[in-house]
This record gives C-alpha cells, sequence and structure tokens, in this order.
C-alpha cells in the first residue's frame, strides 16, 4: 500500500545537539501550556487584575507578528514589484510567515481565558474592536499564507491541477495578502492608542499605527536575513549574501521614515520633555532608538557592512531587537499597571512555543523542496 | 474641564502625521449627541459628604450578586482592599492633609465605554438604559477590557479555570424591573443617589456651589467623555482614587483608525493592482518574444 509521495521525502541532514536540545524546550514548553489550561491562568501565571497582559501579549504575540512581516513584504518586493530576482527568499520566507501566524495564534490559546472560545470571533463581531479587526485578518492571512505556500507542497506531491488553481489566483491572493497584512500590523498599533493614560507617552501617540507598521516592515527584513543565514547554516545552503544585501539597502531608508515621524511626533506634540527626565523610561527609550533605529540604519546603508555575512546578520539582529523592545517597552514595560516579572511558566511557555516554530522549519526544510535545488528549472530561472 | 496643551498638541501631531484621521467636526457632535441622550440614562450620584462609611452598599452589592465575601485568614472579617471579580463596589477612606472623605469605588458606567468598544466579541454592552452589563457566554476572555478601561474597573476572576470579567454592572436586571440599585436601596444616609443623568447633574450642581462644604467640582460630568456614575466630594476627587482625565471618550481616538479599513483595504488594493500592471506591461511581450 505505498502512497506516492512524489518529491516528499527526508533529506537527510545532520541532527545536531541544538536541534535536539530545540526539541526537548519544546515538548517541555508545551507541557506547561497544558499545565495552565487545567490550572488555570491564576495558577500558573504572574498575571493580576493590575495586569491583565504579560510577555504573552507582548512578546508572543505583538513581537512575533512584527517580525513575521518579512513574508508580506517580500511577497510584495518579488510579485507586485516584479523583483524575481529576490524568488529564492520567497519559499523560506512564506513558511516563516506561516509559522509565525500558528505561533501568533498558539499564544492566543494559552493566553485567553476562554481558549475554546476562540471561534467567537466568527459568530460575534464588533466592528470597533480593533482585535476584532485583527482576530481576522490573521485568520485571513493565515489561510492566504497557507494557499502562499502550497505549491511547494504540490510540486513536491507532483499534483498539477492544485498547483495550477493556485497559480491562477496567485496574483489575487497576493494582493489580499499585503492587504490584510497592512491593516493588522498597523491595527496592533490602534489596539493600544485607545490606552493614552496607561502607555507612557514617549511610546504612546495616536501614530502608533504607523509606527507600528513602518517598523514591522524593517524588522521583518532582519528577520529574512536571520533566517536565510540560520538555514545556510544549518542546511548547508549557500547564504544569498548578494540577493539580501540588494534587498535590505532599501531598509535605511523605511527606519529613516519611522526615525523622522518618531523623533518630529516627540517634538511636535512636547513629548520631548520625558527624554529630559534621565529616568529608566528616557534611558530605555533611547536604547531603543539608537540600537534599534539609528544602528541598525546605519548599517544597512553601509555597503561595506551589508556585503559582509556578519555585518548584516548583526545589522539584523539590530532591527529585530529594536521591534521586540518597542512592542515590549509600549505592551508591557511601560504600560500602567501593577509591578510584574513573567512567572517561569509564562516563559517556558513562550521559549517552547519558539523551539516548535522551529521544529516546524527544521521539519518542513527536511520534507518540502525549501531552498532551490540545482534542478533544470531552476537553472532556467 | 479645558484640554491641555499636551492633548492639544498630540491631536494636532497626529494632523501633522498627514493622515486625515483626527477627530472630525463630526465626530465632535457625535459626542455631544451621546452626551445628550446619556441624559436620560440611569445614573448615580455619590455624595462624599453623606458616606458615614457604613457599607451597607457593599453587602448589599454582594448579596444581590450572591458575590462570596473577601475574608482575612481567621475568616471574620469582610474585608477587601481593592475591587475584584468578587467585589463590585467598594468604600475606601481618603485621609490626607485636605481633610477626610469616604470614596465609593465602583464602575462609572461610561456614556462611552472603552471595555465595550475594544471587546472584540461584543461581551461588553451599553445599554441604553444606561448600565454597561456582560454576557460572560460570548467572553473569550481575552482581558483587552481591562486595559482599556481608564479606570481599571474590569476584573477577571484568576482563581478560576474559565476566568468571568466581572464588575458592576448597575443593578441591571433590578433597573429594568423599576427598582433602584442594590447599593443605592441601601444606603441609609442618601449618600447614593439614583436617577436620571440630568437630574443627578442638577442636584450636583445644586449642591457643589456650597463651597463651605464641597469641592466645586462634579467628577464624571466630562471625564472620559462622561460617566453615568457621578462624585461630589469635600475634598478634590482626584485624591480620591480617581483618575485625572480629559474630556476626550475613548473609543473617539480609535474609531477613526477603526472607521478608515475600508478606505485602506480600497487604496492598498488598488494600489498593489495598479502597481502589478505597471511592472508586468512588458511580460506579455517577452512571453510572446519567447514563443
Amino acid at each position: 500500500m505505498a502512497i506516492k509521495l512524489g518529491d516528499i521525502r527526508l533529506r537527510r541532514y545532520k541532527v545536531g545537539p541544538g536541534m535536539i536540545f530545540i526539541w526537548i524546550v519544546g515538548a517541555l514548553g508545551l507541557s506547561v501550556a497544558a499545565w495552565r489550561w487545567i490550572a488555570g491562568l491564576g495558577a500558573t501565571t504572574n498575571l493580576s487584575d493590575h495586569r491583565g497582559w504579560g510577555i504573552w501579549i507582548s512578546f508572543d504575540m505583538m513581537a512575533g507578528i512584527g517580525l513575521a512581516a518579512g513574508a508580506f513584504t517580500i511577497a510584495a518586493v518579488v510579485y507586485i514589484f516584479n523583483l524575481k530576482k529576490f524568488y529564492p527568499l520567497v519559499r523560506p520566507t512564506l513558511l516563516t510567515g506561516f509559522i509565525s501566524y500558528i505561533l501568533a495564534a498558539l499564544t492566543l490559546l494559552a493566553d485567553l481565558g476562554f481558549p475554546l472560545r476562540i471561534w467567537h470571533l466568527v459568530i460575534y463581531n464588533n466592528i470597533h474592536s480593533p482585535l476584532f479587526e485583527i482576530g481576522w485578518c490573521v485568520m485571513l492571512y493565515s489561510a492566504v499564507l497557507a494557499l502562499e505556500f502550497s505549491p511547494v507542497v504540490f510540486e513536491a506531491l507532483h499534483w498539477k491541477v492544485p498547483l495550477k488553481i493556485i497559480h491562477g489566483i496567485q496574483v489575487p491572493l497576493i494582493i489580499a495578502g499585503i492587504t490584510l497584512s497592512t491593516l493588522h500590523q498597523s491595527t496592533l498599533g490602534t489596539m493600544l492608542t485607545i490606552m493614552p493614560y496607561r502607555i507612557h507617552p514617549l511610546w504612546y501617540s495616536p501614530l502608533m499605527p504607523v509606527f507600528y507598521y513602518i517598523s514591522a516592515i524593517a524588522a521583518g527584513l532582519g528577520m529574512v536575513v536571520f533566517e536565510s543565514y540560520n538555514s545556510a547554516r544549518t542546511y548547508g545552503y549557500r547564504f544569498e549574501l548578494k540577493l539580501l544585501s540588494s534587498l535590505t539597502k532599501i531598509v535605511p531608508w523605511v527606519l529613516g521614515l519611522y526615525l523622522v515621524l518618531k523623533l518630529g511626533e516627540l517634538v511636535v506634540s512636547g513629548d520631548y520633555v520625558y527624554l529630559l527626565k534621565g529616568d529608566l523610561a528616557s534611558v530605555l527609550f533611547i536604547i531603543e532608538i539608537m540600537g534599534g533605529v539609528v544602528i541598525p540604519m546605519l548599517m544597512f546603508a553601509d555597503p561595506k557592512t551589508r556585503n559582509t555575512s556578519n555585518g548584516i546578520i548583526w545589522a539584523a539582529f539590530y532591527a529585530m531587537g529594536g521591534l521586540i523592545m518597542n512592542r515590549i517597552n509600549s505592551a508591557l514595560t511601560f504600560f500602567d499597571g501593577a509591578l510584574y516579572l513573567p512567572a517561569w511558566s509564562e516563559i517556558a511557555v513562550s521559549v517552547g512555543l519558539t523551539c516548535l516554530g522551529i521544529i516546524m522549519f527544521d521539519a518542513a526544510v527536511r520534507f518540502l523542496p525549501m531552498f532551490p535545488e540545482p534542478t533544470a528549472e531552476a537553472g532556467k530561472k | 474641564m479645558p484640554i491641555n496643551r499636551r492633548d492639544f498638541l498630540k491631536t494636532a501631531g497626529a494632523g501633522l502625521g498627514g493622515l486625515a484621521l483626527v477627530d472630525s467636526p463630526l465626530g465632535q457632535l457625535e459626542i455631544q449627541a451621546k452626551q445628550q441622550e446619556a441624559n436620560d440614562q440611569a445614573s448615580m450620584l455619590y455624595d462624599a459628604t453623606k458616606c458615614v462609611g457604613c457599607r451597607a452598599c457593599q453587602v448589599a452589592c454582594k448579596s444581590r450578586s450572591s458575590l462570596p465575601p473577601v475574608t482575612d485568614p481567621e475568616r471574620i472579617w469582610e474585608k477587601p482592599l481593592d475591587l475584584s471579580a468578587d467585589t463590585w463596589t467598594l468604600i475606601k477612606l481618603y485621609e490626607g492633609e485636605e481633610g477626610t472623605s469616604f470614596v465609593k469605588a465602583n464602575c462609572m458606567h461610561c456614556v462611552d465605554p472603552a471595555c465595550a468598544s475594544v471587546c472584540p466579541v461584543a461581551a461588553l454592552e451599553k445599554t441604553d438604559a444606561g448600565p454597561v452589563v456582560y454576557h460572560a457566554e460570548r467572553c473569550i476572555g481575552c482581558r483587552y477590557c481591562m486595559a482599556a478601561c481608564p479606570f481599571g474597573i474590569p476584573k477577571a476572576q484568576w482563581y478560576s479555570n474559565a476566568p468571568k470579567i466581572q464588575k458592576c454592572d448597575f443593578c441591571a436586571d433590578r433597573l429594568a424591573g423599576g427598582e433602584r440599585p442594590a447599593c443605592a436601596d441601601a444606603c441609609p444616609t442618601g449618600a447614593i443617589n439614583f436617577g436620571s443623568r440630568q437630574e443627578m447633574l442638577d442636584v450636583a450642581h445644586s449642591r457643589v456651589t456650597d463651597t463651605e462644604r464641597y469641592v466645586n467640582t462634579v467628577y464624571g460630568e466630562h471625564e472620559a467623555g462622561g460617566t453615568d456614575v457621578l462624585y461630589i466630594a469635600g475634598v478634590n476627587p482626584l485624591l480620591l482614587g480617581l483618575p485625572e482625565l480629559d474630556d476626550r471618550s475613548l473609543p473617539s481616538i480609535d474609531w477613526p483608525y477603526m472607521k478608515a479599513v475600508p478606505w485602506v483595504v480600497g487604496i492598498v488594493g488598488a494600489f498593489l493592482t495598479a502597481t502589478y500592471f505597471y511592472t508586468h506591461r512588458n511580460e506579455g511581450k517577452e512571453a510572446q518574444d519567447g514563443h
């Protein structure tokens, strides 16, 4: 009873001790998540009435979705702006995006008080709620990502008809994906605009939707660099330095726009006075802007840095770190509420889900034609 | 309350950002209309100068809603220190340089409540009668309401694995039956007044003119776009744990963005389609040349 699985076959990459460690941590994290579902949020987390959202929201959801912005950016670059040379980056980036959204959904299942009611978003509605919009966008975009990625699977299975269908609707699909991303990436910022009294003025701004959108594009591209580098190192593929260097030429412009808007808003609103206070908020704000915006901007702008593996990787790290820091600062650290340090269980679930993401990526690389192998078809392109 | 400079500039900043999303005059009119409508809503006026701190309201609240006591380790005293899922109203005491005053903490039943506006499944609802009520069967437990409420009112049942959001519901069932809220009914000194919002505002304003006894301000008249629970006191209400808020209703801040969603879809979609056709304008030719 052999089922023909076409090109879905195990590619024999070495399983290093690192991967085994990730499996173990992933399993532990999921066990802790299971415990949280049995025992309840109160018993297993440090969340309280005065700190309703912890690291699952600020780090896993807000930063996680932000870092997944590479998927729609690359899709736009390759399919809409027709820069075909970046095609080799498409598949792994789409996969990273898809996995990120699966993780975001899993995080939500850990965080929601009634995880089994997550589908209520479908039957009840409130168009005034940013979270309602995010929920729908994420649902639809996950479906779009699955479809965008499905040719990889169909190709491997040699299924011609579905491949043709997907190819036929590819452009509308890509446009839908970019539109949905534009909506929910910015709406993550809109979510916080209703809290002017809760969020520190250095982070609070009516422009938060714009800030969240722009910073996600920059950090999402950073994530593309990081993910390419890691795949190259782990699976022995060629590191597409030239392509990435060419792609990330745009990052200084994106970060520059972010910087100008962000600082401009501080000056116009008069909130720059909080910078002069010398307290923790001002120090962390300056670290965030210098380390997460200015430094990666300069590094990506400098061809010498951008054209070396080390340079581009570090620039990517700074850009990603900037986004993570921004999301945690605005939605947790400087979000007024009770003093909070994540419980070990919250960290375990966060880390465990991240490991699960790596495991899913690893499985895809092992079973699916993720990277262009030297075939006749690839040669034509 | 005048709009302070910072908030004015914040709004101006949004305009400068190139987004035509700042509150339009029309939006302001909408809010005014809402406040007008609100004047018929059920309202409570808490007069701190008449409160003797007997906590009869607390007890009445607990018994009406069958809320468990929050006790000390010996289980003798019912002594909640703060609002929680099991304590929907609470008498607190302020003692300081400006004097002494009791204060009753509970849901403010905003005219335009942030909690109801952010709830993705409309589990929290502002009823026409005034009360902000909770439909537990809809709730997914995202706790966005807790984050959005400027008064920090919604609380979760953290001890439960089915953690409902809990808060004062203004005894909506009693009101529907023509009764007064349990706390107002129980108050022996007339510190908790109940009536339409307009009536309560009239009573409040006539009382606070007596500046010997009152600080001349009615908290809740304009705060966060107005609330159905109003406060007058002998000390500055801001000392009583009530937050300093400006007149904006909070949902009016993010509604322009949410309202823009169809526009964003249209503009981004059209831009992408146009760009696609522009960048692929030579595709067909190349293919023909190739064949």
